[in-house]
């Protein structure tokens, strides 16, 4: 056992815990600050794999702006706490359990097969100082496509803006529908 | 990175907490923690992405998970308006509220 697989494991297992304590939690707060949690440790995996800049992007933007919202939301609904869940069919839990552990089998399996079998490659290849930085990535997005980077992204990119766009209307019209209507009741 | 960590590690712990998102999607029937459950398997997938870019040292996966990052940050604006008007016209926002297409 080297230091590396002893620091992999405890990052590894504060994600699963803080992950098994956001789905058992039945306080919507609670289990929102285990999911920053679990977010920020994936963010320093993406540390250790040469990509800081997504992992400032995870912190800012998921960690960050969409937990924010999340518990914004929860806030704003007073649902911290979690009614007692409701079963609309018999053995509904049951049921939900078995469906999610045959799925989990499943993964593992495959993830063992693929390790067993030699499937899954091991990282060998060095990589430049500047791997995954802002600067670089910026290049590979914006920059010309160039036969060693036959990709171009930027139309994808300028998609990614509409989408962005019409998420920021819908919100908006969403939210407001239900706005006027409350008015219209009174 | 860490030099004795194999890919395959990162795609068990991958699995490991997409099969957690999945199980929380099945088993909550409250929409927010549902909602949060889909963004845990969001991340995981993105594990994925960033831990095969190393690998292969492309840097395309990890555009990738910028673009994934955009679409889960739309799909979570639009999800929680709807969550809000859900909220509004029934007072809960349990998924098992809402059944008015079962007859």
């Amino acid at each position: 056992m080297t230091l590396e697989w002893i620091l992999f494991f405890a990052l590894a297992a504060i994600a699963v815990l803080s992950a098994l304590g956001m789905l058992r939690s039945r306080n919507a707060v609670h289990a929102a600050m285990y999911l920053v949690a679990n977010f920020a440790v994936v963010a320093l995996f993406y540390l250790l794999l040469n990509a800081p800049f997504i992992a400032m992007v995870q912190v800012t933007v998921y960690a960050g702006a969409i937990m924010v919202l999340f518990v914004f939301v929860i806030m704003l609904l007073g649902a911290e706490r979690l009614s007692d869940e409701s079963q609309a069919l018999p053995l509904q839990g049951y049921l939900a359990w078995t469906a999610g552990g045959i799925v989990a089998l499943t993964l593992v399996l495959v993830v063992y097969q693929s390790i067993t079998t030699g499937q899954a490659p091991l990282p060998t290849t060095a990589v430049p100082a500047d791997f995954g930085s802002p600067a670089a990535i910026g290049q590979l997005m914006y920059g010309q496509a160039t036969p060693e980077n036959p990709l171009s992204y930027v139309l994808p990119f300028e998609v990614t803006s509409l989408l962005l766009l019409v998420g920021m209307i819908g919100a908006v019209v969403l939210t407001r529908d239900a706005l006027t209507r409350g008015r219209e009741k009174r | 990175m860490l030099p004795g960590i194999p890919t395959y590690a990162y795609v068990g712990l991958s699995a490991v907490l997409f099969a957690m998102g999945v199980i929380g999607v099945l088993t909550r029937r409250n929409a927010i923690t549902i909602f949060m459950s889909i963004e845990l398997m969001l991340n995981s997938a993105n594990l994925v992405f960033v831990a095969y870019a190393r690998q292969y040292a492309s840097m395309n996966g990890q555009v990738f998970v910028f673009f994934v990052m955009v679409v889960a940050a739309a799909e979570v604006a639009i999800g929680l308006a709807l969550i809000v008007a859900i909220f509004r016209s029934k007072r809960s926002i349990d998924v098992d509220a809402l059944r008015q297409l079962n007859g």
